[in-house]
Formats: structure tokens, C-alpha cells, sequence
């Protein structure tokens, strides 16, 4: 089973299409998800990122078929599938519990989906050796679920699911049981089990790092919405809204007057009078007042110049790198500049006169 | 021996003694209600009837014999007694019929109840316990009421003309089994919902994901993991029910003995302490033997694959 090489690239896995989903009714309804619509692509590792409550989770139980939309359809490869109890949809879940049946056996968990399905006895064996090959568990198929470690049921999770090769799996915050340093170790696991199944892969997670590292595109959500959909890079270098800027990492946030604009580029003046070229988010044309983002990382300190000068407040060293705290001149927030610590490089120290130089692409409109 | 040891030595000769003390009251229960009582009808079955009750302090194997023998009473010659085997194999198989019975409509009972929410749930189980209290007799007597010729079920039954004549459902085995499933329902559906309300339903969830149907999902997954309660349910209904004596003494209509009425009987009108002592130990054999064959088919044999 190496990676399966797709007829059409582009063709989607997944299509949500205006889903929502209100739970309860009369006064007590809540809506969880508010008129949804993502597409998620064949071989994807797609995140849907937001924090708890956000919705991301009864998305993915609208896919898997253990709710169903109030309103909306869902498409896999092209057919609706919402009607469809769970048992009759191709799609596989890897539960934030595990869900791992107490009593059968690691084999028995990881070949019930097959023997649901009928397969012959012979095939569900070799199967399911296949697939404690692939999570590395051979020795243990004959163990209890009580007998083995948090770490080891995690892969029988994961063994159990992509057994009956579904064409898409589900992931619900599948490593948030484990500790630091298995979490890095599955992490890696997954990405690499996801390369070896060339199976779509569909992850809820609240955890932004664990978005950025493994996701092709991650969409983040929040009140049952999805603001953004993009790929790491662009989510964290350019985000559209305010929350995903403040969701993921550290945000300067800096009030700023249009001045005009260009192909999607911008031009600000910022409080301090000096004016920047920023981006703008697909389909934005503002005027009057904006925010402005800009990374901690995507700004420099300067001993002279720069866009905003200020007064160094604080720098706290964190070995990598340094992060340096500056009250700007024309008011505002305290502005963060992150640099990397390089041997021969300046340094400045608390209390120091300073200027940060901000680049033109680094700063970004917010779709406020 | 050095003080500290003199101490320590002290100390868990006090330890023993508290543990003794303290676990008097259920040393004293269990020899007063449960051993010394079962003693004494073990001797009491080895003995010679009185000629007015009671017994006679004299060894007699008689009792022992006439449990399933039948002694002729003119050549004293031995035969099966037909009497007792066909009253023994009726408790037998009216308890099993209704276990099965209890198991049959407590199973959905109990998991009706423990899919709702928290509080309907507490709702349901207090409707459940409601029948304890009422007076077993009384609540006898009532199902004696719908089930009798003129009762609620033949005379709805004709009122539609779906028969013309009432069904005899009273005084017949079908009467003590209805009468002991509706009595003994309780103990089937307490212990499964104990067993279901513990039933991580994620599991379920992940059986039905893994395209599990419904039926393999209660076959596989639900089934296996209360089986617990299914058990203690069973064991709970069938001890009762093979014992019972007012169930069948009122809805049978002392046609239809079950073996608590045939104990009964030696005890009184019958006048045979050593036969009742004798019988009463057969059903609590009968019981212990039921019970170790249906614990080890059912309690070990959890599935195993792969």
C-alpha cells in the first residue's frame, strides 16, 4: 500500500455545503454550526482549528453521521451522504476517547470493521497484521485493551480506523490524552501515516501548533463559523480577521488610516505618521480606519529610523531568540519584535531609544 | 526481643483482635440466619417423622429416599416418584420460562431507561420500584384479577370478537409464569440498567463508525459489556422464581404445585419435617448446580478474535 497516486488532483473529498445545525428547540435551540460551507480535498491532511465550542467537532460528527444537519448538504465525492446512518458512509473515526472496545482484543478491535463489513476471514487477518505493521504494534495483537499504555491505544485507534480504508478518516483531537513528548512523536506518525494511506485526512484540534506543523490547509472556526481557510502559511502570515490573527501566536495589532489602494496591496499611515504597504484580504477595500497585523517576528529593531519609534521596555531572552518589548511614542499597545539571537548581532538593552523597521509585506489588513 | 519489637508485636495482636471484634456482627449474622438453620434442617432430614409433626431423634436415610422414590405400600417395593420429579421439573422449567421472560422484556425496559436523560431517568426507575410496595399477595391477586375468565383480558378480548369464548388463562402454567415475570420484573431490569447506565455509549457510536448495524452493535458491543447485569439479573429472577410459593399457590390454583407448595405441604398437612427438610435442600442444590453450569457458560467466554 504505498501512496496512491490521484486521478484528479483537484477532485474534493468532502464538500460542506451550507451546513447547520441547531441543537435543541424553541428557546433553548443553539446553533453550533452557522450555514457551513468548506471543501476538503482528495489527500488532503485537512485541520479544522478553532477554540472549544467552536463548532469543529460537531462538524466532524455531521460528517461522520452521528448527528445530522439541520440544514445543508454534505458531499463525499460528490454524493450526498447526510441521510446516511454512519454504518453506511466510507468515512472512519478516530475518537478523542479512543472508543476501543474493553473487551476484545488489540486484533479483534482493529479487524471489527472489516468483519462488519463481511470480509473473509482470511483477508481480515492479514489485514489487521498489515495494519499493526503500519502503527508498529505487532507483538501486542493479542493483548487486552486494559493492558496496554495510553500511547499504544492511541495506535489501535488509529489501526482500527484505517483498516476498512475509508476514504476519508476523521481525527477528533486524537492526542490530546497524551503527554508532550508523545504528542511530538504521533504527530510525526500521523503525517507519515497519512503519506503511506493516501487517505484524506480530517483533524480537529485547539491546539494551533499542532495545526501549523502537520496541516496541508487548516480552517479555523469560531461560534460555528469558519473565518479562514488557508494553507499554515497563510493562515499565520496573512490572516483575514482579527480572531485568527489572535488564535494563532503572537499578533501586533496597530490602528492605521487607509491611504489608498492597489492590487490588493495596500497603503497605511500608521499613529506614528509613517505610512506602510500592507495586504489585503481577498475582496477588501476599505477606507478610513483598519487594523493593521503585524508578526513579532516580521519587525526589527532598529537604533535609529524605522516606522515607529519608542521606548524599549523590556527584553526577555528565550535562548533562540529574544523578545523585546516597546511602548510606541504615538501611544498604543506595547509592540513585540521577536529576533532571532545571532552571535555577532546588535543588542539593546531596557530602557534604550529605538526604532522598529516594519517591511512592506509583512504587515496585513484585518477584515474587521 | 527488643522493646520496639515488643510494641510492634503488641500492636498486631491488638490489630487481630479489633478485626475479630468487628467483624462479629456479621460472624453472628451468618451463623444465626443462614448456617445454623440450614444445620438444622440437614438434621432434621436425616430423622424420623413425628407421628403428630416434628421429628423424632432416630436416624432414617426414609426422607432422602422418598424424595424420588415412592415407597408401595403394600410390598415396600421402590419406584420413581412420578409426583415429585413432574412438581421438581415444573419449577424448573416455569423459573426458566420466566427468566427468560423478565429477560426478555427487562432487557429493553432497562435500556430504554438508561438512554434517557438524567433526570427522566430517576423518574422511570422510581415508576419501576413502585410495585415493592405493595404486598406480594396483593399484587397476585391483581394479576389474578386481569387474567381470569371474566377478567380485563378476556373480556376486552370478546368485546372486540377476537374470541367468543374466554381463554382459561388462570390456574394453568402460563398463569404462574406470567404472574412471576410481572413479580420479578424489578430484579431483571435494576441490575441491567446498573450495568447499561456504566456502558460508555462512544463505544457504540465507534462500533456503528466501524459499520456495525444495529443488531451487530447490540449483539457485539451492548450485549458483551452488560453482561454483568444480565447475569446477576437471571440469577436474581430464577432463585426467587424457583422457589416461589404464593405465585403459584394463588394463580395455580393448588393444582399446579410448584416445589416451595410441595415443601409446604410436608411441613403442614402433611406432617413429614424430614421429606420438607429433604426437598428444601434438593431445590438449594438444584439452585447452586444451576447456577455454577450458567456462571461458567456465560461468565468466561468473553469474545476473544483476532
Amino acid at each position: 500500500m504505498g501512496p496512491s497516486v490521484p486521478e484528479r488532483p483537484d477532485r474534493n473529498a468532502i464538500d460542506v455545503r451550507g451546513v447547520g445545525k441547531v441543537f435543541g428547540t424553541g428557546d433553548s435551540a443553539v446553533a453550533a454550526l452557522d450555514r457551513v460551507s468548506v471543501s476538503i480535498r482528495e489527500n488532503e491532511f485537512f485541520t479544522l482549528l478553532g477554540p472549544s465550542g467552536c463548532g469543529k467537532t460537531t462538524l466532524l460528527r455531521l460528517i461522520a453521521g452521528f448527528d445530522y444537519p439541520s440544514e445543508g448538504e454534505i458531499l463525499l465525492y460528490g454524493e450526498d451522504i447526510a441521510p446516511l446512518p454512519p454504518f453506511k458512509r466510507p468515512v472512519n473515526t478516530v475518537f478523542q476517547s479512543y472508543a476501543l472496545f474493553p473487551h476484545m482484543t488489540v486484533g479483534g478491535n482493529i479487524g471489527f470493521g472489516l468483519e462488519m463489513l463481511g470480509k473473509p476471514k482470511a483477508e481480515i487477518a492479514a489485514r489487521v497484521d498489515q495494519m499493526l505493521k503500519l502503527v508498529r504494534m505487532e507483538a501486542l495483537k493479542r493483548r487486552r485493551i486494559s493492558e496496554i499504555s495510553g500511547g499504544q491505544q492511541q495506535r489501535v485507534a488509529l489501526a482500527r480506523a484505517l483498516a476498512p480504508q475509508p476514504k476519508v478518516l476523521l481525527l477528533d483531537e486524537p492526542l490530546s490524552a497524551l503527554d508532550f513528548k508523545l504528542r511530538k512523536e504521533m504527530q510525526i506518525e500521523l503525517k507519515r501515516l497519512q503519506h503511506e494511506t493516501g487517505i484524506t485526512f480530517i483533524f480537529v484540534t485547539h491546539d494551533q501548533e499542532e495545526a501549523l506543523t502537520m496541516s496541508d490547509r487548516i480552517a479555523v472556526m469560531s461560534s460555528g463559523r469558519i473565518l479562514q481557510v488557508g494553507t499554515p502559511r497563510d493562515i499565520y502570515d496573512r490572516p483575514a480577521e482579527r480572531f485568527v490573527a489572535d488564535f494563532i501566536g503572537e499578533t501586533n495589532f496597530l490602528a492605521a488610516d487607509m491611504v489608498g489602494s492597489s492590487n490588493g496591496q495596500a497603503r497605511v499611515r500608521l499613529a506614528s505618521g509613517a505610512e506602510l504597504g500592507a495586504a489585503l484580504p481577498d475582496g477588501l477595500a476599505p477606507n478610513g480606519r483598519v487594523t493593521v497585523v503585524v508578526r513579532p517576528e516580521h519587525a526589527r529593531l532598529v537604533k535609529q529610523g524605522g516606522a515607529i519609534s519608542g521606548t524599549l521596555e523590556n527584553v526577555v531572552y528565550f535562548g533562540t531568540d529574544t523578545h523585546y518589548y516597546v511602548r510606541p511614542d504615538s501611544g498604543g499597545d506595547t509592540f513585540i519584535v521577536r529576533q532571532q539571537n545571532t552571535r555577532d548581532g546588535a543588542t539593546f538593552t531596557a530602557g534604550e531609544r529605538i526604532g522598529i523597521a516594519i517591511s512592506d509585506d509583512a504587515a496585513q489588513v484585518l477584515r474587521d | 526481643m527488643n522493646r520496639a519489637g515488643e510494641i510492634a508485636a503488641k500492636a498486631e495482636r491488638d490489630d487481630i483482635r479489633s478485626r475479630w471484634l468487628l467483624s462479629m456482627p456479621a460472624l453472628a449474622t451468618i451463623f444465626f440466619a443462614a448456617a445454623g438453620p440450614l444445620v438444622i434442617v440437614l438434621l432434621c432430614s436425616v430423622l424420623e417423622p413425628g407421628p403428630y409433626g416434628g421429628v423424632v431423634w432416630k436416624f432414617s436415610p426414609e426422607a432422602w429416599i422418598s424424595v424420588f422414590m415412592e415407597r408401595d405400600i403394600f410390598d415396600d417395593t421402590l419406584s420413581v416418584a412420578d409426583a415429585h420429579v413432574v412438581i421438581f421439573w415444573r419449577s424448573v422449567k416455569l423459573a426458566l420460562l420466566a427468566t427468560v421472560g423478565a429477560l426478555v422484556l427487562g432487557f429493553p425496559t432497562a435500556y430504554f431507561i438508561a438512554t434517557r436523560s438524567e433526570r427522566a431517568r430517576d423518574v422511570w426507575l422510581f415508576l419501576i420500584t413502585i410495585p415493592f410496595w405493595t404486598n406480594l399477595l396483593i399484587r397476585t391477586l391483581a394479576v389474578l384479577q386481569v387474567i381470569r375468565n371474566e377478567g380485563v383480558i378476556n373480556t376486552l378480548l370478546i368485546k372486540l370478537g377476537i374470541i367468543e369464548a374466554p381463554i382459561q388463562i388462570l390456574f394453568t402454567d402460563t398463569a404462574i409464569t406470567l404472574g412471576m415475570v410481572y413479580v420479578y420484573l424489578p430484579f431483571m431490569v435494576l441490575p441491567i440498567y446498573a450495568s447499561l447506565e456504566k456502558l460508555d455509549f462512544r463505544l457504540v457510536e465507534a462500533a456503528y463508525d466501524l459499520y456495525a448495524s444495529r443488531v451487530q452493535v447490540l449483539r457485539r458491543i451492548i450485549f458483551p459489556l452488560v453482561k454483568p447485569g444480565v447475569i446477576a439479573g437471571s440469577i436474581l429472577v430464577f432463585i426467587p422464581a424457583i422457589s416461589a410459593y404464593v405465585t403459584p399457590s394463588v394463580l395455580g390454583g393448588g393444582k399446579n404445585m410448584m416445589v416451595a407448595n410441595l415443601i409446604e405441604l410436608q411441613f403442614g398437612q402433611g406432617r413429614n419435617v424430614p421429606l420438607g427438610s429433604a426437598l428444601s435442600i434438593s431445590v438449594m442444590a438444584i439452585v447452586a448446580a444451576a447456577l455454577l453450569v450458567y456462571v461458567r457458560n456465560t461468565g468466561g467466554s468473553e469474545a476473544r478474535h483476532g
